[in-house]
């Protein structure tokens, strides 16, 4: 059970996050990269504004993780997250899981991304030409 | 007690900072504690939800607090 995680406000790298997971015993990998959209509703977005209550967002990482393992037979889970500012087509997060058989590595990447974006303490405020607004924050 | 509160997102730009400091009774609870802050901050009160969280976890309305804790208020998350 390998499990790498990260969040940087650096440029998040594909292959590197693939190359993570490749193993002997996987007969898969599956990845999902999470990019910045260029409009909202009809309306552009000039950037997206991210940060991270770190350590608390490693370790919501590291469960979902866990449990990804617990559900599925995966060889190895990555989720890398970006911070900071980014811009229409730049990567805010890859998930790659390898297993030996498809199935799993599908169901688990689709729960690992569909979980952070329900309990990781990240948050984005998009921008848009005439305003700002946190996403998600109110109802 | 004196109760050190980091914040993050809209959470933060509400309550005016990275950091806050609040007094709560000994032994308060997280429930005890977003009700002070909905009362000192009332604009969070029309967030979709907002927790806290106590040393990282999220913490559970009957979670008590001990001076010392790390306490953090956690607006709607929007990761991804």
């Amino acid at each position: 059970m390998d499990i790498f995680l990260k969040i940087s406000d650096e440029p998040l790298d594909v292959l590197f996050c693939i190359g993570l997971v490749t193993q002997p015993a996987c007969g898969g990998i599956d990845v999902f990269i999470g990019t910045v959209r260029d409009a909202t509703k009809g309306k552009h977005v000039l950037r997206l504004e991210f940060e991270a209550y770190e350590a608390m967002a490693i370790r919501e990482m590291r469960r979902i993780a866990e449990t990804a393992f617990e559900k599925w037979p995966v060889q190895a889970l990555a989720i890398h997250h970006r911070t900071g500012v980014l811009h229409p087509g730049d990567i805010a997060v890859i998930i790659a899981v390898s297993a030996a058989h498809r199935d799993a590595a599908f169901d688990a990447c689709r729960f690992a991304i569909d979980t952070l974006k329900q309990t990781v303490p990240i948050w984005k405020k998009e921008v848009f030409e005439d305003g700002e607004v946190w996403v998600a924050a109110h109802p | 007690m004196k109760i050190q509160i980091r914040t993050f997102g809209i959470a933060r730009e509400i309550c005016g900072g990275a950091s806050i400091q609040v007094e709560m009774p000994e032994h308060a609870t997280a429930g005890e504690l977003k009700q002070h802050l909905t009362e000192q901050f009332p604009r969070l009160a029309a967030l979709a939800s907002f927790l806290v969280a106590v040393n990282e976890e999220f913490a559970d309305t009957d979670t008590r607090i001990q001076a010392g804790d790390e306490v953090a208020i956690i607006p709607p998350v929007s990761g991804g």
